[in-house]
């Protein structure tokens, strides 16, 4: 964490230092209320969650089997927002574009009969190119419109829904030729307004390694606390001042880790129903790369150029990075992760509404990751992971909430669809305010 | 004082030019498609005069929603995606005047005078928002109206009317279409309207949306309009002659939510339903992208952009359908570049350069 601040505050150590200065003469008390400050709206949706799990009356197992579900399926594409920040481009919303190649691809090995894992990998290979094709242009686009870039990706999102309604409802069977009865509509002229999967790419991804909860956890426990050792032997041969804090953290972190790997082992040997969720094992280790990626690639020389330019454009241009450029690959490996997120999501669905299921996704997961603590001008992994599973825990338990609390399971998704626009535009608004109050000092 | 006039009169020749120069190759093509849609309309046997009423109708009844857009644009905000919050307060006054029981015209004018101090005291606050997030007035905009919609539907969904046309005759809440037949249903539409070579002119409509205009227009011409002007063009320049911009641009909000307001019941009365729940969401966007289609651009709007635009763009989509739906079963054609187009022609005016 510290490391990555440092990094951060390369380009003006100036402004890193005084910050740090004033990190040190903060008292706990003050350190308490800057937490709460600073992660407000977490906090509040931890707490909201809290009590809509309450007033819901759900079981543990029934939540859990529930919530895995919907972190494997969402979790893909809430990280492909994170770079297009890192390179100051904020929220990404034209990750429908990506989402529509993705889909596109589904489509097209549903109607060839392909399934289960190869049809996965099929159609991976088959969305990328789509996908960054529509990168570029859409990242193009931004550059022409900078410093509106949010505006301009979330109304493009809803252009290239127009495009692709075209597409799939006009061209297909007129233009393109396809057969398929399951697929196109009686008339032979555009698809059916839902497509199942069931058949074929259904869990393709997911099923190929599945494993109880608990098992999963104590894998997971295991595996993170050999990296967490490591880490500390590391620190302890260097003996730096500097890590003091650090190693605090991390040691904490273990004894987090021992604690689950406790609680994981009880489990496992008990009769706890938790032991019949089973996980996607497979899906999460591709999540797992993903969130690796996305730290190490801050390591990279694309990856420093992606902060220099979210820092300030013109210092980066001045020193030599092709801002525009940047920005353009930053915008090209968010729509291609989108398209694979939107296959991984499709995939656990198991069926989709053809014109419809990718038009929220860039809402959705931003309203994801801002709920875990994200801004538009830093995102993280970690809000990433923790916006899913507060963002999924408000979505199961909101309507069965709703009903018990209201006698109305409608007013509880109201409430859901408010809460998702509504965290959106309070997170931008307070960032932008922020930024106001800023450049006025 | 004399100096902001020359300068304001040589900003008025370059613009003339740069209009002339940059009506744009978006409004050329639109022409044309409409042009060419209305040949082969006719071809087709689709009378043209019904098209032409359709529009015509369709003009004054989204006319006032589009002439929303003006006072945000002028006054610097952009454009104004804020608009379903003004629709709310239009709709509000509108289920209140059928609460009420009025019927005919006072039901229309007691809509108008329930809705317009709501529309001026939450613009007001909606106005002071957006002071504090000077640079993203669009996006945010976007997500207070997305928010305001669905929480509305909450308030919709336990609202306390009784009125039977309203309630559901079980149950708590409002209907999600109410029908206005037998309230005030068509009452400008049918104002003095007559039949002109089978061209049905509703005439109230239209001359209730000129009036709307004029209004706009004239109060841009006083000292308020004028200080909401400059302030919207150069807020430095303003604040620097002793315009408080903070203040100005709260006003073109509330002017903006105001005509949203009264917009939503010109367009209920025309449709003859009110709409509620998700309905409003994405009309900011296609009152955007009407005026814009009109020659408007994010900083810059007229009056005559509001007339063109919203011409141009119902006109477009009341030919597309029959048209769609003669060539070949393609009913979702008219739909689907009703979705290109609107949003085509936003993302065209956000992707130019201007003095940003």
């Amino acid at each position: 964490m510290n490391k990555k601040h440092n990094n951060e505050q390369k380009p003006a150590l100036t402004a890193g230092i005084e910050e740090i200065k004033e990190i040190k003469h903060l008292t706990p008390g003050e350190k308490i209320k800057k937490f709460l400050v600073n992660n407000m709206v977490t906090i509040l949706f931890v707490i909201l969650c809290g009590i809509g799990l309450r007033l819901s009356g759900l079981s543990m197992a029934f939540y859990l089997n529930d919530i895995v579900n919907r972190i494997a399926r969402n979790s893909f594409l809430i990280l492909a927002l994170i770079i297009p920040v890192m390179a100051g481009m904020g929220l990404n919303f034209a990750i429908v574009l990506g989402a529509m190649a993705g889909q596109a691809a589904i489509i097209f090995v549903t109607h060839w009969g392909f399934g289960g894992p190869f049809g996965i990998l099929l159609c991976a290979l088959l969305a990328a190119p789509g996908a960054l094709f529509l990168g570029w242009m859409t990242g193009r686009l931004l550059n022409r419109a900078r410093g509106k870039e949010m505006i301009t990706s979330l109304i493009l999102g809803f252009f290239a829904n127009g495009v692709y309604q075209l597409i799939f409802l006009l061209m297909i069977g007129t233009i393109i030729p396809m057969q398929n009865e399951v697929l196109v509509l009686s008339s032979g002229i555009g698809l059916r307004t839902t497509i199942d999967l069931s058949d074929g790419l259904r869990y393709g991804l997911d099923d190929i390694i599945r494993t109880p909860f608990p098992l999963f956890v104590l894998m997971f426990s295991a595996v993170a606390l050999v990296v967490l050792v490591v880490l500390l032997v590391r620190m302890r041969s260097r003996q730096l001042a500097v890590d003091a804090p650090k190693r605090k953290k991390l040691i904490m972190w273990s004894v987090f880790t021992l604690v689950l790997l406790g609680w994981s082992l009880m489990t496992h040997f008990s009769l706890s129903q938790i032991n019949l969720v089973r996980v996607p094992t497979f899906t999460m280790l591709v999540i797992a790369v993903l969130c690796l990626f996305n730290i190490f690639i801050v390591k990279t020389k694309l990856g420093q150029d992606f902060r220099s330019v979210g820092q300030d454009q013109h210092i980066a241009q001045v020193s030599g990075i092709n801002v525009d450029r940047t920005r353009i690959q930053a915008i090209m490996i968010s729509t291609l992760l989108a398209a694979w997120g939107h296959i991984i999501f499709l995939q656990n669905l198991g069926a989709f509404s053809t014109y419809g299921s990718h038009e929220q996704v860039g809402m959705f997961a931003s309203a994801a990751i801002l709920i875990g603590g994200a801004s538009v001008s830093k995102a993280t992994v970690g809000h990433a992971i923790l916006g899913a599973v507060l963002f999924h825990t408000l979505f199961i338990v909101s309507p069965l909430a709703g009903r018990n609390l209201m006698g109305d399971a409608q007013l509880g998704e109201y409430f859901r669809t408010f809460v998702a626009y509504g965290v959106i535009g309070v997170s931008l608004g307070l960032h932008a305010w922020r930024k106001l109050i800023q450049s006025r000092k | 004082m004399q100096q902001v006039n020359s300068e304001q009169q040589i900003n008025r020749f370059d613009h003339v030019k740069k209009q002339i120069l940059s009506f744009g190759i978006p409004r050329i093509i639109i022409i044309i498609f409409l042009l060419s849609l209305w040949i082969i309309a006719t071809f087709l046997d689709i009378p043209f005069p019904r098209l032409l009423s359709d529009t015509i109708v369709r003009w004054g009844m989204n006319g006032v929603l589009v002439l929303s857009m003006v006072p945000s644009i002028l006054a610097g905000t952009g454009l104004y995606f804020g608009l379903p919050i003004g629709i709310i307060c239009g709709l509000v006054g509108g289920l209140l005047a059928i609460e009420m029981n009025l019927v005919g015209f006072p039901a229309f004018l007691g809509a108008i005078a329930f809705s317009v101090p709501l529309a001026l005291l939450v613009g007001g606050a909606y106005g002071w928002m957006l002071n504090k997030i000077k640079g993203s007035e669009m996006t945010v905009a976007t997500y207070a109206g997305f928010s305001i919609v669905s929480l509305m539907c909450i308030f919709w969904a336990m609202a306390p009317f009784r009125s039977p046309e309203m309630a559901w005759p079980i149950g708590r809440g409002v209907r999600v279409t109410i029908s206005l037949e037998g309230r005030y249903a068509r009452v400008l539409n049918e104002f003095l309207s007559f039949d002109i070579f089978g061209v049905m002119i509703p005439t109230g409509l239209i001359l209730f949306f000129i009036f709307m205009c004029l209004a706009v227009y004239l109060f841009f011409r006083s000292k308020t309009g004028l200080a909401i002007k400059a302030g919207g063009e150069n807020p430095r320049f303003a604040q620097a002659t002793g315009i408080d911009v903070d203040k100005t641009r709260i006003i073109g909000t509330m002017l903006s939510t105001v005509l949203g307001a009264v917009g939503i019941l010109v367009y209920a009365q025309s449709f003859g339903f009110i709409q509620l729940y998700m309905a409003p969401l994405f009309m900011g966007f296609l009152a955007a992208a009407a005026v814009l289609i009109g020659g408007a651009s994010i900083s810059r709007a007229t009056i005559l952009n509001v007339l063109i635009g919203t011409f141009l763009f119902q006109g477009l989509l009341v030919a597309a359908l029959p048209v769609a739906n003669r060539v070949a079963t393609l009913g979702s054609l008219a739909e689907i570049s009703r979705i290109i187009v609107s949003n085509g022609i936003i993302l065209y005016a956000l992707a130019q350069k201007s003095g940003e």
